[in-house]
C-alpha cells in the first residue's frame, strides 16, 4: 500500500483528473450560471495544477509559464461572463441557463 | 403611287445618285490603294500589321450598330456598315499585292488564347495564298453586296438590325479563312452558321421563315459535330492545331486515323457546304432576304468546307479513301441537285439547287486532288452564282415580292440591266467558253478524268461522266429559268402590272454590272495549261500553301490530245443544253414542256417533289425523334424525374431535417456532452495501439 504512505508525482496527476471530472459534469448537469461558472473554473484549476505536476516531470518552468496564461484569461472571462449573467438578472429575473432559451425556435 | 415608284422619283430628284456616290467611292478607294502602295514602298509603312484590321473593320461596325440598333440615322448605319466592309476590301487588296511582291506569307500574332502545357493556341492571323484570295472573294463579293443590299432592304424597319448581321457575318468568315489555327477557324465557322440562322429566320414573324433558319441551324450542327470531333483527334494525335504544326506533323498521324479524321471533317464540310446527306437545309434557306442567298447561300459560307479541305489538304492526302468519298459524293450531289433544278418554278429554288449542284463540282475537284481547280471554280462560282442571285433579287424586287417563274415573262424589255447581266451570268455557269466557268469547270472535269487521286481509273471515268451530265442540266435549267423569267409576253397577274414592274436602283445595278463583268473575266486568271502561252496565274498562287498536296497527288501528264477533247464536250454539252433550253423555252412558245410532263408524270412528279427525300428525312429522324421527345416527356419525364425522382428526395430531405431538427436543442449543456464524447472517442482512437 506504498501509494498510501508515499505522494508520488502520480497523486497530483489523478487529483487532477479528479477535478476535471467534477467540475465538467458541473458544467454539464447544473442549471444554475453561478454553477456552472465555479465549474468551469474547477476545470481550469484542475488543468493548472496538471501544467505544474508536468513541470516538475520535466523539471522545467515552461508548465508555469502555461498557468499564468490561464490564470491571466480565466480572470478575464471571470469578468466578462459575470458582466454576462449580471445583464441575463437584470433582463430575465433568473441565472438558470435554461429559463434563457428566447432564440430558440 | 407605291413606296417604289416614291423612291425612284426621290433618285432623280437628289442631285447626287447613289450610283454616282457608288463610283466616287470606288474612286476614292483606288486613290487610296496607289497612295499607300507607294508610302510602303517609300516611307517604310509596315501595311502587314494592317492584316488584323481586315476582319476587325465589319466587327467594330457591327458593334456600333448593333449596340444602338434602330438608333443611329440611317445614312451613318448604311455608311459604316458598308464602309468598313470597303475598307477591309482595300486592306485585302493591298496586302495581297504586298504578298505577290515579297512572296512571304504575312502573319500576325494578336495573343495567346489559350495554354494548358504544351498545348497553345494564339488568336493569330495569316494571309497566304488561298486565304489572301478568299480574303479577296469575301470582302470584294461581300461589298458588292452590300452596295445591293442598300437598295434591297431601303424598306425594311429592321435596316439597321440587318447590316448589324451582315456585318457579324462578314467578321466571322474572315476570321474563318484568316485564321491559322483550327479552333480559330471552328470560331468562324459557328460564327457564320449563327449568321446564317439570324439571316434566314430575318422576318422571323412569318413561321415558315423562322422554321427554315432553325433547319439550317440544326442541320449544320450534325455536321460541326463531326468537326468537332476531327480536331479533337488531330489534338489527341498530334497535340497541336495550328496549320504550321499540324502540316510539319501531318506524317505521324497513320492512314487508318488520317481517314477517320479526314471523314468526320467532310462531314463538317456536308454540313456547311450543303452536301448530301446534309444539303437538305440550303433550299429553304432561300426564306432569308436574297442579298444574304447571294452572300451567305451562295458565294461565301457554303464554301468554307471546300476551303477547309483545301487549307488541310497535307493532311487529306494521305487518306486517298478519303479523298475518294469527297469526290463521290461531290460528283452525285452535283448531278442530283441539278436534276431537281431542272422542275422548280421559284426562281431563288432553282438557284439555290444550282448551288448544291456546283458546290458538288467544287468538291468533285478537291477530292480528286485538284485543290487548286476546286478553289477556282470556288471563286469564279463566287462571282457568277453572286451575279445570279442578285439579278434574281432584282427582279423579286421589280416584281413586287413574285418569286414564282410561271407568272414572269417579259421582263427583258421592263429589266434591261438586270436582264442582260443575268444572262451573261447564265453562259458563265453553263460554261459557254471565254467565260469564267468554262475556265473553272473544264479543269475539274478534266483533272476527274485525268488525275482521280486514290480512285481507280475506271472510277474516275465515271465521276466525269457524272460531272459532265451535272453540266449538260446545269445548262438546260440556268438557261430554261432565263427564257422563262425574261423572254416573250409577261405573264404576271393584273395586280402585279397595275403596281408596275420596274428597273432595280443604281445600288443594286451597279454591283450587277460588275459581277457580270467579274464572271466574264474571272476565268482568265487561271488559263489551262495547253494554252501554252497564256499563263496560269491562279495555280501560281496557290503553289506554296498546297505543295505539300500536289507534291503527293503528282504531276499529271495527260495528253494534250485528250484535254482538247474534253474540253471540246463539255463545250458541246454546254451549248446543247442552251440549244434545248432555248427551243423548249424562249417566249413560252413550245407546248413540248407540257406534253413531256404528262407523258413522264410519274418521274416529274418525284424530282419536282426533291426526290421525297425531306420526307424520308421526316420519317427515318424526326418523327422518331419527336417521338422519342413524347416519350421522354409524357414518361420519364412525369413519371421518373417529377415522380421518383424529384417528390422521393425531397421527402428524404424533408424527413432527415425533421429527425435531425431534434438534436439542435439549443441547450449548451447537451452539446457540450456531444463534445465530451467525441472528445473521448478521438483520444481512444489515437491511444489504440500505444501501450501506456
Amino acid at each position: 500500500m506504498s501509494w498510501l504512505t508515499t505522494i508520488t508525482l502520480n497523486h497530483f496527476l489523478v487529483l487532477a483528473v479528479l477535478l476535471f471530472t467534477l467540475g465538467m459534469i458541473g458544467v454539464m448537469l447544473r442549471k444554475n450560471g453561478l454553477i456552472v461558472f465555479m465549474c468551469i473554473e474547477l476545470m481550469l484549476n484542475a488543468v493548472n495544477l496538471a501544467f505544474i505536476t508536468f513541470a516538475a516531470m520535466h523539471g522545467n518552468e515552461v508548465g508555469h509559464t502555461m498557468v499564468f496564461f490561464v490564470m491571466t484569461v480565466a480572470a478575464a472571462e471571470a469578468a466578462v461572463g459575470l458582466a454576462v449573467f449580471v445583464a441575463l438578472f437584470r433582463n430575465k429575473v433568473t441565472v438558470y441557463v435554461d429559463e434563457a432559451a428566447d432564440l430558440k425556435l | 403611287m407605291t413606296h417604289h415608284e416614291s423612291e425612284h422619283e426621290a433618285v432623280a430628284a437628289a442631285p447626287i445618285g447613289p450610283g454616282r456616290i457608288a463610283l466616287w467611292v470606288i474612286a476614292a478607294g483606288l486613290a487610296a490603294l496607289f497612295i499607300t502602295l507607294r508610302l510602303n514602298l517609300s516611307a517604310g509603312i509596315d501595311v502587314t500589321r494592317w492584316l488584323v484590321l481586315i476582319p476587325l473593320m465589319p466587327a467594330v461596325a457591327c458593334l456600333i450598330n448593333g449596340v444602338f440598333v434602330n438608333k443611329l440615322p440611317k445614312p451613318l448605319v448604311t455608311a459604316l456598315a458598308v464602309g468598313s466592309v470597303g475598307v477591309s476590301f482595300f486592306i485585302s487588296v493591298i496586302l495581297f499585292i504586298h504578298l505577290k511582291i515579297t512572296g512571304e506569307p504575312i502573319q500576325q500574332v494578336m495573343y495567346s488564347w489559350m495554354a494548358a502545357g504544351d498545348f497553345s493556341v494564339n488568336v493569330s492571323f495569316t494571309l497566304d495564298g488561298l486565304s489572301g484570295l478568299m480574303a479577296l472573294v469575301v470582302t470584294g463579293v461581300g461589298w458588292l453586296i452590300h452596295i445591293y443590299s442598300i437598295g434591297y432592304m431601303a424598306h425594311d424597319e429592321s435596316y439597321s438590325r440587318y447590316f448589324t448581321y451582315l456585318n457579324l457575318f462578314t467578321f466571322s468568315m474572315l476570321v474563318l479563312v484568316l485564321g491559322d489555327s483550327l479552333p480559330l477557324m471552328f470560331v468562324g465557322w459557328e460564327g457564320v452558321g449563327l449568321c446564317s440562322y439570324l439571316l434566314i429566320g430575318f422576318w422571323f414573324t412569318d413561321n415558315e421563315k423562322a422554321t427554315a433558319g432553325k433547319k439550317a441551324f440544326i442541320v449544320n450542327r450534325i455536321g460541326d459535330m463531326g468537326f468537332v470531333i476531327a480536331m479533337l483527334l488531330l489534338f489527341w494525335i498530334v497535340g497541336a492545331l495550328d496549320y504550321t504544326t499540324l502540316a510539319a506533323q501531318a506524317k505521324t498521324v497513320s492512314p487508318m486515323w488520317a481517314t477517320v479524321i479526314c471523314l468526320l471533317l467532310f462531314f463538317g464540310a456536308t454540313g456547311k457546304s450543303a452536301q448530301i446527306p446534309l444539303y437538305v437545309w440550303l433550299p429553304d434557306a432561300m426564306a432569308g432576304p436574297t442579298p444574304v442567298s447571294a452572300l451567305i447561300h451562295a458565294a461565301t459560307m457554303v464554301t468554307a468546307g471546300v476551303y477547309m479541305i483545301a487549307r488541310l489538304s497535307f493532311l487529306f492526302v494521305l487518306a486517298p479513301s478519303a479523298m475518294m468519298t469527297v469526290a463521290i459524293v461531290g460528283a452525285l450531289t452535283a448531278l442530283f441537285a441539278a436534276t431537281i433544278g431542272l422542275f422548280q418554278y421559284d426562281i431563288k429554288k432553282v438557284l439555290a439547287y444550282s448551288t448544291v449542284s456546283q458546290l458538288g463540282f467544287m468538291f468533285l475537284g478537291v477530292g480528286v486532288g485538284a485543290f487548286a481547280a476546286g478553289i477556282f471554280h470556288l471563286m469564279t462560282h463566287a462571282f457568277f452564282k453572286a451575279c445570279l442571285f442578285l439579278g434574281s433579287g432584282s427582279v423579286i424586287h421589280g416584281m413586287h415580292g413574285e418569286q414564282d417563274i410561271r407568272k414572269m415573262g417579259g421582263l427583258d424589255k421592263l429589266m434591261p440591266i438586270t436582264s442582260k447581266t443575268f444572262f451573261v451570268a447564265c453562259l458563265a455557269i453553263a460554261g459557254i467558253p471565254p467565260l469564267a466557268a468554262f475556265f473553272s469547270k473544264d479543269e475539274i472535269l478534266y483533272k476527274t478524268f485525268a488525275v482521280h487521286y486514290g480512285a481507280p481509273s475506271w472510277l474516275g471515268a465515271a465521276l466525269w461522266l457524272t460531272g459532265a451530265l451535272a453540266a449538260a442540266c446545269t445548262s438546260f435549267y440556268m438557261f430554261r429559268l432565263y427564257y422563262l423569267t425574261f423572254s416573250g409576253e409577261s405573264r404576271a397577274p393584273e395586280e402585279i402590272k397595275k403596281k408596275g414592274i420596274h428597273e432595280s436602283p443604281y445600288t443594286m445595278t451597279i454591283p450587277l454590272i460588275v459581277l457580270a463583268f467579274l464572271a466574264i473575266v474571272g476565268g482568265w486568271v487561271g488559263m489551262p495549261h495547253i494554252f501554252h502561252a497564256l499563263p496560269n496565274y491562279f495555280e501560281h498562287n496557290l503553289e506554296e500553301t498546297l505543295s505539300v498536296a500536289n507534291n503527293a497527288v503528282g504531276v499529271v501528264h495527260g495528253s494534250a490530245m485528250l484535254e482538247w477533247g474534253l474540253m471540246l464536250i463539255s463545250t458541246a454539252i454546254a451549248l446543247g443544253g442552251w440549244i434545248v433550253a432555248r427551243a423548249l423555252y424562249k417566249d413560252a412558245r413550245s407546248d413540248v414542256p407540257a406534253r413531256m410532263k404528262e407523258k413522264f408524270a410519274g418521274i416529274h412528279k418525284v424530282i419536282f417533289n426533291k426526290y421525297y427525300v425531306d420526307e424520308g428525312y421526316f420519317y427515318a429522324f424526326i418523327r422518331p425523334t419527336l417521338n422519342l421527345g413524347l416519350f421522354l416527356w409524357g414518361f420519364v419525364d412525369t413519371y421518373l424525374v417529377d415522380g421518383v425522382l424529384v417528390k422521393v428526395s425531397a421527402w428524404l430531405v424533408r424527413s432527415a431535417g425533421m429527425g435531425l431538427r431534434l438534436v439542435q436543442t439549443g441547450n449548451v449543456q447537451t452539446y457540450l456532452l456531444a463534445f465530451l464524447v467525441g472528445a473521448a472517442a478521438l483520444l481512444a482512437y489515437l491511444w489504440q495501439g500505444t501501450s501506456l
